[in-house]
């Protein structure tokens, strides 16, 4: 009975607080502010050559949220096997309907396997899925200074106006892109 | 970098009031595993949650589905309230150092790399803690994800200077 409620995706009304409280977690446990896409900047400053000025900042100061990410790669890996989805789970069925005709089919909760795959990297449609939307992801958040848990969750959590502004456009963008633009790129 | 231009939200050892930050300072590594063991729950959170689902994604993009809006939405109010009571309280860390918040200013950035994070959310279906959720779920097509989404991370801080602000 319990571990098939583990094993079932959890309601939002119990992960969605789950995630609120890394904010005061993270605050108690040595006053870090929650915030994931800082990380790809450490890495840079701690990989990448060549003397940019936006790398050159003492990164073993931050390193705290490196642990923190790949404790995210564990815990990623312990619920994909022990707590694996084992109830049924659905999509709209427009959504379910429109992603059919472009040949995509929903069978787990994650990505589709169709869109996502190694093979894709090497066609247009597959390159710009993951290659220039990850690119994107990567240069939006550090121009915004944040991404959903830096800005939405610790920004807003911490009444910083500027955080809302970088909220509603995370949102704009994506109304923008999953509604005028994808449509196109899905038609590839 | 002067230290008073960190338009980062989340580098708190660049901001200029926390130059006093002990937790900065070296920290040892059994204080480091408690952060591996935040993630490590963060990471089962995410997953079980599905806000790591490109399926979900756009449900919220397309206004077809609550969930999203609930895990966002509370999230945010259960961090407002627990942000509210550590100020209130002038609480510390378990630690007795204390806890800091430094106020952020606004800039363009804001703006303009909040769309085309939007653009990148709703492509890749990931903001960047579900990347690393996702690679840790087996979905190891999203390393190329992560490692385009560094590279997007390097080419701003090349063209920083040249964007507007």
């Amino acid at each position: 009975m319990f571990m098939s409620t583990l094993t079932n995706p959890w309601p939002w009304y119990i992960t969605g607080p789950l995630i609120g409280l890394m904010v005061p977690l993270l605050l108690l446990l040595g006053n870090r502010h929650f915030g994931i896409s800082s990380n790809l900047r450490h890495i840079c400053a701690a990989c990448l050559p060549g003397k940019v000025p936006f790398f050159s900042y003492d990164w073993k100061k931050e390193s705290w949220n490196l642990f923190f990410a790949g404790g995210i790669i564990i815990g990623g890996c312990i619920a994909a096997t022990l707590l694996a989805d084992k109830g049924p789970s659905s999509i709209h069925p427009a959504l379910a309907a429109e992603m059919a005709g472009y040949g995509v089919t929903y069978v787990n909760t994650t990505l589709p396997a169709e869109l996502f795959n190694w093979p894709a990297l090497f066609t247009l449609k597959g390159f710009l899925f993951m290659v220039a939307g990850g690119f994107l992801v990567g240069f939006g958040t550090r121009y915004a200074g944040g991404c959903t848990s830096g800005h939405a969750i610790m920004g807003l959590s911490n009444l910083q106006w500027p955080s809302l502004v970088a909220t509603c456009c995370f949102m704009a963008g994506g109304f923008i892109m999953a509604n005028l633009i994808l449509p196109f790129i899905l038609h590839l | 970098m002067p230290l008073s231009s960190n338009t980062d939200f989340e580098v708190q050892s660049l901001d200029t009031s926390t130059d006093t930050n002990h937790t900065a300072k070296k920290a040892p590594l059994w204080r480091q595993l408690q952060y591996l063991a935040t993630g490590i729950f963060f990471g089962i959170v995410l997953i079980k949650s599905e806000v790591i689902s490109w399926f979900r994604i756009q449900e919220m993009f397309r206004l077809q589905s609550f969930h999203m809006y609930g895990v966002i939405g509370s999230a945010v109010i259960t961090g407002m309230i627990a942000v509210a009571i550590i100020k209130k309280t002038g609480a510390r860390t378990i630690y007795g150092e204390p806890i800091t918040f430094q106020p952020k200013s606004f800039n363009k950035g804001q703006i303009y790399g909040g769309l085309l994070f939007g653009f990148g959310w709703a492509l890749t279906g990931a903001c960047p803690g579900p990347l690393f959720a996702q690679i840790g779920a087996g979905f190891t097509v999203s390393i190329v994800t992560l490692a385009s989404a560094i590279l997007g991370t390097w080419v701003y801080g090349l063209l920083r200077d040249k964007l507007p602000k």
